[in-house]
């Protein structure tokens, strides 16, 4: 009983919305439609492909980008003499907290100073403010959790501390990676407010922004709406339906040993 | 190379783009703050603590303060105590719960705004359908209760999981102990269950009011901050004052008071984490 109430709450809105995707739009003002349609599917057009594809290509690159720079760093912490460690990862955890919108305006002056407002790029970078740190503390736990003799194993077999990164435990630790890979994909596609603020041409849109600023030209276009809703949530439901375990597991990590 | 300088390098990437994206740009909105700053304009003059003094006898940034301390306190108080029989359910196991689950907290919330506006709406929608009369987006009363509501269905699912593992990670050992000791199932949950999830439930508390408190997705795509400012929080506020208006320097102070907030928060629910008994 609670089971179903619970599974009504959180997949009944979800539904709703599948359900007027594939209504008519002129049968919107009836209590359930006559018959359903791909209409509003067909409806949305070249404009928001193009925001799926830079929503895709935003998402991507921050995550190349983290892992890229976030892995080594991440290593150093859990194994190296790093000095300056634990400054580091408890700025990381502080910068996560940030409210985004108190680094819009400076960040919006460097990009344009950059050449880089106005662009997808210019997205990436400010996405690292909460994808880096999310990547320094999965892969930190996850590097730790390795033996300690491995990484003494690989120095006397003549690694340097690269090598031993690079060619024992990066390809040890691809579980960490692909969670890691997973959820800055996920809080990268989502992200609305430096979209928003950074992008102004509408060809450069990501879903979120485009999504948000949909809009008619006489009434809203609900159906159209829903379609753009599904389409931008098809990809995340995949994602959780193949990695619900990994994704929850991510998502808590160190939130009750720590 | 020296095991030391090899480690500093590897872990000198991070630390730059940390550096450039997040700790420069904070410096920077402080500075921003004590300028007279109209991008459009090209103008820039430094005006020290003006902008401070007029933030304080600015009724528009104490009503968005209130609006977003209102917020987050409704919302956390209603995630943490839906979330927790959420948890209940999610440790007698089922994938298909757990999946369902998170697919609120995965999609994006602009997308989740839209679906709830089109729920909300006045002439169609389906809360409409099943009981009409409320103008649940139209009246400053409801405005701000829907945008709750909205973040609830989509953030319940974060705390319910951060539950699940402080759930997960009591002994059951302890828990049949008091069952032998003849404890009722209502027992061992106010006995053993809650005082064992404590810090698991204060986790949840201190990473929700931060996120809450920053609150702007939402907001924009429901209501831009409407009906009459009923729903504008500080991020709103202070969006729309840099990019609509593109007042920087006045802009940069509310962000900067935002910020400044969310730090005081922060700090001071640490306080009570770090109190353990």
């Amino acid at each position: 009983m609670r089971r179903a109430a619970i599974l009504a709450f959180f997949l009944g809105p979800l539904a709703w919305q599948a359900l007027t995707s594939l209504w008519p739009e002129a049968e919107l003002t009836r209590p359930l439609p006559h018959a359903l349609t791909l209409a509003s599917y067909a409806g949305l057009g070249a404009t928001f492909a193009r925001a799926v594809l830079n929503s895709l290509l935003v998402a991507a690159g921050t995550t190349v980008l983290c892992l890229a720079a976030g892995a080594p760093a991440a290593f150093a912490i859990a194994r190296l003499e790093l000095r300056g460690r634990s400054l580091l990862l408890g700025g990381a955890l502080a910068i996560s907290m940030f409210p985004p919108i108190a680094t819009v305006s400076p960040l919006f002056l460097m990009l344009r100073a950059a050449g880089l407002r106005d662009s997808l790029p210019g997205l990436v970078l400010p996405y690292a403010t909460f994808a880096l740190p999310l990547t320094l503390w999965l892969l930190t736990s996850s590097f730790r959790e390795l033996p300690e003799e491995l990484y003494r194993a690989a120095r006397v077999d003549g690694c340097t501390p690269w090598q031993a990164f690079a060619r024992v435990f990066l390809p040890l630790s691809w579980p960490a990676l692909a969670t890691c890979a997973i959820l800055v994909f996920i809080f990268s596609w989502n992200e609305l407010l430096y979209a928003l603020s950074f992008i102004s041409t509408p060809s450069r849109r990501t879903i979120p922004v485009a999504i948000a600023l949909f809009a008619g030209e006489h009434v809203e276009p609900w159906g159209q709406i829903a379609a753009a809703s599904v389409v931008a949530t098809a990809p995340l439901a995949l994602l959780i339906l193949l990695f619900q375990r990994r994704i929850a597991a991510g998502l808590t990590a160190g939130a009750v040993k720590e | 190379m020296k095991p030391a300088r090899q480690a500093a390098l590897m872990a000198a990437p991070a630390v730059a783009v940390l550096a450039a994206v997040a700790v420069l740009p904070v410096l920077g909105a402080v500075w921003l703050s004590l300028h007279r700053s109209i991008v459009v304009l090209h103008e820039q003059r430094f005006i020290g603590l003006s902008n401070f003094r007029f933030l304080l006898s600015d009724g528009r940034f104490w009503s968005a303060s209130g609006t977003t301390a209102y917020f987050t306190a409704v919302a956390v108080a209603a995630e943490l105590a839906l979330g927790l029989p959420v948890a209940l359910l999610l440790q007698r196991g089922g994938g298909l719960l757990r999946a369902a689950v998170l697919l609120p907290w995965a999609i994006p919330t602009a997308v989740s705004a839209r679906m709830w506006a089109w729920l909300f709406n006045a002439d169609y929608g389906l809360l409409h359908r099943l009981a009409p009369g409320i103008d649940w987006l139209g009246s400053p009363r409801t405005a701000l209760h829907a945008a709750i509501l909205v973040d609830v269905w989509k953030t319940t699912p974060f705390v319910a999981l951060i539950l699940l593992a402080g759930l997960q990670a009591i002994p059951q050992d302890v828990i049949k102990a008091a069952r032998v000791d003849g404890a009722g199932p209502t027992r061992v949950f106010a006995s053993i269950t809650l005082p064992l999830l404590k810090p698991a439930i204060l986790l949840a508390l201190l990473f929700r009011a931060l996120d809450a408190f920053r609150v702007f997705d939402a907001i924009y795509v429901l209501t831009e901050g409407g009906p009459a400012n009923a729903t504008e929080t500080l991020s709103i506020y202070a969006y729309k004052t840099l990019m609509r208006s593109g007042d920087f320097g006045y802009g940069s102070m509310l962000s900067v008071a935002t910020f400044a907030c969310v730090l005081l928060l922060g700090l001071g629910l640490l306080r009570v984490l770090g109190r353990r008994p």
